[in-house]
């Protein structure tokens, strides 16, 4: 069975003043149905990019200059904006980080919901309006057919970010790509909203790429994780491959500064120095600078190998529990 | 409770409410019959606890909880509606107005947005030097090697001193922002979220630079967090608020092991941690209740599992219920 979204060699270029940027250089994965696929990267790492560039979304200067992705059996990258049109709200939706940007604060919910469902399909304006209510119960808000009435100031952040969701459900989509959709929010708002996307996705076999920079989120709620680092996948594989032996100095280096990982009053495991700027790439791989186990090798560009099966890690030295 | 050291800092009975006057179009509305009411919000509601000497207090609660709020009392930013503030016990709010600033001084804060806090229009040795000059720290003279100093502690290169903010990265420019705190040798750092708006490799660096501070400067810190791992790492004692109150107030090591009150049952648990996977949430239920119309009773009765009659009506007060622990939970009455 082909998998819902295939990302093959992906790389968009942003054409700035100042030079080019590789904003995503070379990047493939694949989501499959029912699937949840995290995306992880610091600031600056080219997730957001790459999420953009799914939907077809980058902008000049920025375009994408190689790669393909498929979805259901189409090539988006060769798409016209009048067929992406259909596809992008129906077929691939999404969820941004700040819900008060997706909605317009100067029309009601029912406005929106029913305006983004006559937008791709044919139906009365009742039968709109139950599917709207209907999506508003999915994501657990409380009486529906009131707060469909409500703008979304009316709101709070984590009910707005539960609208935000049931607008990215209502076509039943293939695949949600989710931005970072619950990085403003409170602990227990997020834990809430984790747990319905969860159930959601289950239920529905809705594919799924959640981009965050947080790693604890996404070992709570992905399948596989990639990681970003400086516009290239550095690592692949499924949350607990990588989580419990990663094999890239980067990841390693992620999880080991979080807090909970180190023991307390201790200094933490520190990445030395600060992302390198996209406009001056160090040659070779983009880590090396920081990297504790950079040699002469590194001087080159590393490629995606599998040292373990299901893995990828592009890196010449993968840390190895049990070196063959 | 029992004290480590001498307490450096001390709250007691710490109350704030923001009232939102009625403007003129209100009132006179009101005086042809109109119903329109001040609102007001109960941002702290009676809060007392002390911060010993060289000890590092988390404060964690999530958004409208009071902790920012407690955090600039403590600063001197804002002033409280009532209560007192000590400071090496002093009244801070009784003090003559030029000795409070003096006293003001040694508490500096740390503030979460290194891009808002920062002035665009000034030099790096200006923002960090402005003070010191000001308070008679240095003399004009000795404040480049003085720079020197502070932006080494800081892992600030000095000869970075005549650029702008804006050419930094958000670590170095939290960086600047710690270095402008330290110049006026404070003894008490006070940190909103300082890290929160960091990637988290730069996080680990300014948490080290924070612990590696604390060492050589012997600071004491109120860490104010809504990350539990950031202050489960740092924190000797942590205190839990919500919408206003004070939940539980415990030694971290106490606190993460065996929490007392739900609500910091429910913060540790729903927490994402690295070592849980794809696991079955069970969120707790229910909204953040506004703060201009909280629930009767104990604020948390609507979302806790094991809410009772006497949870609706009479509001709990903070117990002691071990060593240098306390809790405002009925719950801790019917064990005993």
């Amino acid at each position: 069975m082909a998998a819902t979204l295939s990302v093959e060699n992906l790389n968009t270029t942003f054409f700035t003043k100042a030079g080019e940027v590789k904003a995503v250089d070379g990047v493939s994965f694949e989501v499959d149905k029912g699937k949840i696929l995290g995306l992880v990267g610091e600031s600056g790492s080219g997730k957001t990019v790459t999420g953009f560039s799914i939907l077809g979304l980058v902008d000049p200067p920025g375009r994408i200059v190689n790669g393909r992705i498929l979805f259901g059996g189409e090539d988006l990258v060769q798409l016209s904006e009048e067929s992406m049109r259909h596809i992008r709200g129906k077929r691939i939706s999404t969820v941004f980080q700040d819900p008060m940007m997706t909605l317009n604060p100067v029309l009601r919910i029912d406005t929106q919901m029913i305006e983004a469902l006559l937008a791709h399909e044919k139906m009365t304006g009742d039968a709109a309006r139950q599917r709207a209510r209907d999506a508003l119960g999915q994501v657990g808000i409380p009486s529906p057919d009131e707060r469909l009435k409500a703008y979304p100031h009316q709101f709070s952040g984590g009910m707005r970010q539960r609208v935000a969701i049931a607008i990215a459900l209502l076509h039943r989509p293939e695949l949600i790509i989710a931005d970072e959709p619950t990085t403003a929010l409170d602990v227990t708002i997020q834990a809430q909203i984790l747990f319905e996307v969860q159930a959601l996705c289950r239920e529905s076999n809705t594919a799924m790429i959640w981009i965050t920079h947080d790693l604890s989120v996404v070992a709570g709620l992905a399948d596989d994780i990639c990681v970003m680092y400086a516009g290239r996948l550095v690592e692949t594989g499924t949350v607990d491959g990588v989580l419990d032996n990663p094999l890239h100095p980067y990841t390693r280096g992620l999880i080991g500064s979080v807090p909970s990982r180190n023991t307390r009053g201790r200094p933490l495991n520190q990445i030395p120095g600060m992302t390198p700027s996209m406009l001056s790439l160090p040659k070779g791989c983009a880590f090396r600078t920081r990297c504790a186990v950079a040699d002469g090798a590194c001087e080159e560009q590393p490629e995606i190998t599998a040292p373990i099966d299901g893995r990828g890690v592009r890196c010449f030295h993968p840390h190895m529990d049990n070196p063959q | 409770m029992t004290e480590p050291n001498a307490p450096l800092v001390g709250l007691q009975n710490i109350t704030k409410r923001f009232v939102k006057s009625l403007d003129l179009t209100t009132k006179l509305i009101n005086l042809v019959g109109g119903n329109y009411r001040e609102e007001v919000v109960q941002a702290v509601d009676d809060v007392s606890f002390t911060i010993g000497e060289g000890e590092v207090v988390g404060l964690v609660g999530e958004s409208g909880c009071g902790k920012s709020t407690i955090g600039r009392m403590v600063a001197g930013i804002l002033e409280p509606t009532a209560g007192a503030i000590q400071y090496r016990g002093e009244d801070l709010l009784s003090l003559p107005k030029a000795k409070r600033r003096s006293v003001s001084l040694k508490s500096q804060m740390i503030f979460q947005d290194p891009f808002a806090s920062l002035n665009p229009r000034m030099r790096v040795r200006d923002i960090i030097g402005e003070a010191p000059v000001a308070h008679k720290i240095v003399s004009s003279d000795e404040l480049d090697d003085y720079l020197d100093e502070v932006m080494n502690l800081c892992g600030l290169e000095p000869g970075f001193k005549r650029r702008y903010a804006h050419q930094f990265s958000g670590g170095q420019r939290q960086r600047i922002g710690i270095a402008r705190a330290l110049a006026v040798k404070p003894d008490f750092l006070i940190c909103d979220e300082a890290v929160a708006a960091l990637d988290v490799s730069i996080q680990a660096q300014i948490l080290n630079l924070f612990m590696d501070l604390r060492k050589e400067l012997g600071l004491t810190y109120l860490l104010i967090s809504h990350d539990l791992g950031v202050v489960e790492h740092l924190s000797d004692r942590v205190v839990i608020m919500y919408l206003g109150r004070l939940v539980e107030v415990a030694t971290a090591e106490d606190l993460f092991r065996d929490p007392n009150h739900p609500y910091t049952k429910a913060l540790l648990e729903e927490v994402p941690r690295i070592d849980n996977r794809r696991r079955n949430f069970a969120p707790v239920k229910g909204e953040i209740p506004s703060p201009i119309d909280p629930p009767s009773g104990c604020y948390f009765h609507p979302r806790c599992p094991h809410a009772t009659e006497r949870c609706k009506t009479e509001a709990p007060v903070l117990k002691e219920i071990g060593p240098g622990r306390l809790s405002a939970c009925h719950l801790n009455d019917a064990t005993g």
